[in-house]
């Protein structure tokens, strides 16, 4: 079935696809479309939607709830999200599957309800204390908010991470043509650590207090381990006109999707331009971005709705063997498909601006 | 053969307890198991241990157990009990945990009437952490943070938080024990049975339970449920406050 409809729903509406049922959250913009969805959802379908006293309570609503084996899911803004950041540590090591997500907004402080992406470093780095990953989302479409969504309870669930959806105020309020999977069946996944009262069975315990260090550096071991095999395994990305590119830039969420014209307008200009996607942030397509250095690509220009985040791990992926450019908007200014098409134009030519 | 008339309750382990000698932990942990061995209920209680001295209540508790950050047990309760309607879902919290940093989680989970049961142990300090001020701590009490006694000119007055609760319309009990004594350890137990009982008749329940901590009063245990008896439920007064 297709539907048009703002890329907050889309995902709401993937969360109960992926059977989603319990949804716990607090109003911040630009996400209010979410909770507003699943009041009115998740009842229709047995499921059950609580309005929280505050992020602190939401995302600890969604501990307990994970706890017992559930899927679920909250949604918040950027300062939304920095409170939550305990509870996602506590999330993290108590190795409690479900789905979050960070509709940015421009920052930092209070900020402003405009687009951003100045959340990447808290997204993708840990954010909370302590040493933990998230696998991290970029959408850059309503479709994607949809799509990403379902495959995030589907791998929060098989590696026991916490997934997260890091999406921005305009992919979030932006309305397009989604395809909504009608015949979708959520995986089933064990989950026999899960809280549901010990009838039967000895007693289950979700906790991370390991006062013993060596017991807590194994929980770390085991939480690499695993991160370790999410790079192996889980990276996404999408590749537009790389394949003899000569200049690449590096996008996620909108910036991206301004990015492709900005190729295709470089091209007509005779510039050898590309784009690549990253989709999943964390793991991160560090060994695509090597691949292109080796195939020729001589200069990168990283985009970002902030002041340079992910260039800190594209640069890393190219360690020094291509050039690395940055343009960047922050406060909520949205990156400017002219400055865009400039910038990768005059690194073709081999000028030096970025 | 004599005939065995007092045992561990079924479910709680054989774990000896970290807490120190004389604390109303250890007594308040067991009221607990024996109520919920006597219900039947083993196989259906989901309880959330706090930060805080009771932080490793699932060493002794042989039912599931989830921990919860600091303040957020009834949060997390929540969590649970949405998920698992038909089980009897406990929050077991101190006095800095339940009505400082949670303070908000505290009002706003009565407030929704969750149908969860609160265990809130008053003991008018920060234990874990040596003993400091806590919303709780008398007028005049010396911590290890107000060491000339508290003065409510700068720090305000103890918060009770029976009476706060019970000002709540959804709450169904809420009630005030000690098992300072044996009078109060027999009231408790029934408190906290009358609590499981309203909580699966779909209601939400508190009982706070005031409870020595003799090592940071710098007291005996005897000394200090003692003082619990003559000056602390002077300020928390025992009793039922909404039923």
């Amino acid at each position: 079935m297709r539907k048009l409809i703002k890329g907050n729903d889309a995902m709401a509406e993937g969360a109960v696809i992926a059977g989603c049922r319990y949804y716990f959250g607090y109003p911040i913009t630009p996400q209010n479309e979410v909770p507003a969805y699943m009041s009115k959802r998740l009842p229709e379908v047995g499921g059950v939607f609580v309005q929280a006293e505050s992020e602190l309570a939401s995302i600890n609503m969604v501990y307990g709830a994970s706890a017992a084996g559930a899927r679920v899911m909250t949604t918040t803004s950027s300062p939304g999200f920095s409170l939550m950041m305990e509870g996602v540590s506590y999330l993290a090591a108590s190795r409690l599957p479900c789905v979050l997500a960070n509709v940015q907004r421009g920052g930092p402080g209070l900020g402003n309800i405009a687009p951003a992406q100045g959340d990447y470093f808290q997204a993708v780095k840990g954010g909370g204390h302590g040493d933990y990953r998230l696998i991290v989302f970029a959408p850059a479409s309503p479709q994607e908010m949809l799509d990403l969504t379902i495959l995030a309870f589907e791998l929060s669930d098989k590696y026991r991470v916490p997934a997260l959806i890091l999406s921005d105020g305009i992919i979030g309020q932006m309305m397009e043509s989604v395809d909504i999977p009608e015949n979708y069946v959520p995986g089933k996944v064990d989950k026999p650590w899960a809280l549901t009262g010990a009838e039967g069975r000895s007693k289950n315990v979700v906790c991370s207090l390991f006062l013993d260090e060596n017991v807590m550096q194994n929980l770390n071991t085991e939480l690499s381990d695993t991160y370790e095999e999410l790079k192996k395994s889980e990276v996404r990305y999408e590749s537009f006109m790389t394949d003899d590119a000569e200049a690449v830039i590096v996008a996620f969420g909108t910036p991206s999707r301004i990015a492709k014209n900005a190729v295709l307008r470089a091209r007509a200009e005779g510039c050898k331009a590309g784009l690549l996607r990253p989709i999943t942030l964390f793991p991160f397509p560090e060994k695509e971005i090597s691949s292109l250095v080796e195939n020729n690509v001589k200069n990168f220009l990283v985009t970002e709705m902030n002041s340079g985040q992910m260039l800190e791990d594209v640069k890393l992926a190219v360690s020094g063997r291509s050039n690395v450019h940055f343009y960047g908007t922050t406060g909520g200014v949205i990156t400017d498909e002219d400055e865009m098409t400039d910038r990768i134009i005059s690194i073709c030519k081999g000028g030096s601006r970025g | 053969m004599a005939d065995i008339i007092f045992d561990r309750p079924k479910s709680m382990t054989s774990a000896p307890f970290h807490y120190c000698p004389g604390c109303g932990h250890s007594v308040i942990h067991r009221l607990i198991c024996e109520v919920i061995d006597e219900m039947n209920l083993r196989g259906k209680t989901i309880a959330v241990a706090p930060v805080g001295c009771a932080v490793l209540a699932y060493d002794y508790f042989d039912f599931d157990v989830s921990e919860a950050a600091h303040g957020r047990a009834a949060a997390v309760a929540t969590g649970i009990k949405r998920v698992h309607p038909d089980k009897l879902v406990i929050s077991y919290q101190g006095d800095g945990d339940l009505a400082s940093i949670g303070m908000a989680e505290t009002i706003h989970t009565a407030n929704r009437g969750e149908k969860i049961t609160v265990i809130f142990v008053n003991n008018t300090n920060y234990g874990m952490t040596g003993g400091q001020m806590a919303p709780t701590t008398l007028v005049g009490q010396v911590t290890t943070t107000t060491p000339k006694g508290r003065n409510p000119e700068t720090e305000g007055y103890p918060i009770r938080m029976a009476e706060m609760i019970a000002s709540l319309q959804a709450v169904k009990y809420s009630v005030r024990t000690s098992v300072a004594d044996f009078k109060g350890i027999v009231q408790t137990k029934k408190a906290i049975k009358k609590a499981f009982e309203l909580q699966l008749a779909g209601g939400y329940s508190f009982v706070e339970i005031l409870s020595n901590c003799s090592t940071n009063w710098g007291m005996n245990p005897v000394d200090a449920n003692k003082h619990i008896v003559e000056k602390v439920a002077e300020y928390f007064p025992l009793g039922t406050f909404k039923e």
